[in-house]
């Protein structure tokens, strides 16, 4: 298309600028104020005059933010691989095998996915004291194993493969998992991104159920380390080290961003349209 | 263990043979949806008719929690307080996403700086949001408030004055959720055949028009889908509320699933808070399939 030059171009240029900046702001001011010094903190520029890593230095002392990165990074790839695999099995029955309650099965799926958490919350909190799963890794990864969206997703991209594939892998000896993982995995690789990204992610911004389960520090992911922090009193009211923290938490995300930027938004748009 | 793996191969056999293979590979879904959905439903049901702080032996209570429900005064301003919340961020986060993605689907140049650029809070954590817009919402030395006298207004109480904090936290759920919504409005956009808005041109329709007569009942069903998203996006609110204000002033930012929440892990009371997250279950469900009820006819 040729681009004129009108009013209403200039219009259209100028209220996605200014949303733009609305949206940009905020972050960039963010990352100055990590830097700053508490009296510069205030201040709209951009970049302080006197940058230094002085609240990043405070924060590692006074919170195990290392050891919570860790912690995130294990559970979410934890969380992530174990949805994939449940996603893949699940799906993968679902779609392509015929057996009685298939059809039960589905719509419990649908069901289950449209009951919201808050029926549930409590009654998993008590699942996971009598489990004796309080305060373990378990208790974050265990309850997210499984997941009703990511076996749609997998049900949807196996739906659309052809058998011949399948009756193929047969002939040569393949058994049902090897099918799954070998044959029909490398076929679906943009389900395989979108259902890696949505969980990862998902897994790491949950705070909720962290908050309930988890009370050691040294086990905590970062996003509730960073909560508790900033609720807790322990930053003394010295905002730099709140936003050093907030920084980050945000950075690892905004990163991933920044490369997969098309998956990230093709992903999260999938979310709505699944059917 | 020889005779272990001896016999897996003979059940693995016997699986294949009576078909048993299909429920092996659901059974991960069926192991969790019993353990973490069925059973917590169920149990949760229970709950609501007992007394308990998990350390002391469970009591039978009958209905009390019920009754105390309906006259739990703070319970019916956490759900007021959420439901303010929802009247303000639902037509606002309709009206901006549709507004952007309008603009963007006008062949716009550079245009996946500006879907990037939107869609940034999406993916960030809730806890950075928070963080940052209570900085940008503070009184004194709050951004928006030093820009506000810069430009010769008044400052603003956007978090410590009860009529408006619920409405603070509001337009920053907005901000942070707006650029999903951008994205499945294009999406929806894009499916409208051009024809229609050439053919709409011939007959001399205005773009206004044109915009109310074609695109906006061709994209129904993703206005529908962002209604339905934001309203159970809503009813979760708690992590906003829960670093902003802790509920307050006077607990006009207290949202359900906080109040659910201190109920539970602040005074122990398993049984009431099993009872509120039941209801409050309930409750959105119902207004979600009135939603579709009312949206579906619309069309």
């Amino acid at each position: 298309m040729k681009e004129k030059f009108s009013f209403g171009r200039l219009f259209m240029y100028g209220a996605l600028l200014i949303a733009a900046i609305t949206f940009l702001y905020p972050f960039i001011w963010m990352m100055g104020a990590a830097f700053a010094p508490e009296n510069e903190i205030g201040k709209m520029t951009v970049w302080p005059s006197h940058a230094g890593w002085e609240n990043f230095r405070l924060m590692i002392k006074k919170i195990p933010i290392g050891r919570s990165l860790l912690n995130s990074l294990l559970v979410a790839s934890f969380c992530t691989t174990l949805v994939m695999i449940t996603g893949s099995t699940v799906g993968y029955a679902l779609s392509r095998m015929k057996f009685k309650g298939r059809q039960l099965i589905f719509y419990v799926i649908v069901f289950t996915m449209s009951l919201p958490f808050q029926i549930t919350l409590i009654p998993n909190y008590i699942t996971m004291v009598n489990l004796h799963l309080v305060d373990t890794f378990l208790a974050l990864i265990v309850p997210f194993a499984v997941s009703a969206f990511a076996i749609l997703m997998f049900r949807q991209a196996f739906q659309g493969l052809p058998q011949a594939l399948i009756d193929a892998a047969r002939l040569d000896g393949c058994n049902e998992l090897g099918i799954i993982f070998r044959v029909l995995w490398p076929n679906i690789k943009p389900t395989l991104v979108t259902v890696a990204i949505l969980t990862f992610i998902g897994s790491w911004n949950e705070v909720l159920w962290p908050l309930i389960v988890i009370r050691n520090e040294q086990l905590m992911t970062m996003p509730q380390l960073v909560t508790l922090f900033a609720v807790g009193g322990r930053a003394d009211n010295q905002l730099g080290v709140k936003i050093a923290a907030a920084v980050l938490l945000a950075l690892p995300v905004m990163i991933a961003f920044l490369f997969f930027q098309k998956h990230f938004i093709q992903s999260m748009a999938s979310t709505g349209l699944k059917d | 263990m020889l005779l272990a793996i001896e016999n897996t191969s003979k059940k693995a056999a016997f699986f294949q043979k009576k078909k048993l293979l299909p429920y092996l590979l659901v059974s991960p879904y069926l192991v969790f949806v019993g353990v973490f959905v069925l059973f917590p439903v169920f149990f949760c049901f229970f709950l609501t008719f007992h007394k308990w702080n998990i350390i002391a032996p469970m009591k039978f209570i009958g209905t009390a929690n019920y009754s105390r429900l309906f006259h739990d005064r703070l319970f019916w301003k956490a759900i007021g307080n959420t439901l303010k919340f929802l009247l303000l961020h639902i037509p606002l986060q309709l009206i901006v996403s549709l507004f952007l993605a309008y603009l963007l689907n006008h062949a716009i140049k550079a245009i996946s700086f500006f879907r990037a650029s939107f869609f940034m809070p999406v993916i960030v954590s809730g806890v950075v949001v928070t963080i940052l817009w209570q900085q940008l919402l503070g009184f004194d030395s709050g951004l928006i408030n030093r820009m506000l006298v810069g430009l010769g207004g008044h400052k603003s109480g956007w978090l410590v004055d009860p009529d408006i904090a619920i409405y603070s936290i509001a337009v920053m759920a907005t901000w942070k959720n707006v650029g999903l919504y951008v994205i499945l409005f294009l999406v929806g956009l894009q499916t409208v055949p051009p024809q229609y808005y050439e053919a709409a041109k011939m007959e001399g329709a205005s773009k206004w028009q044109q915009f109310y007569h074609i695109t906006l009942p061709m994209i129904n069903p993703t206005v529908f889908m962002v209604v339905i998203l934001s309203t159970i996006g809503g009813f979760s609110l708690f992590i906003e509320p829960y670093i902003m204000t802790g509920g307050g002033p006077l607990n006009t930012t207290l949202s359900a699933v906080l109040y659910i929440y201190k109920q539970a892990f602040q005074y122990y009371n398993m049984g009431y808070s099993a009872t509120l997250g039941f209801f409050y279950a309930i409750m959105i469900m119902t207004v979600v399939v009135l939603q579709k009820k009312f949206i579906e006819k619309e069309v």
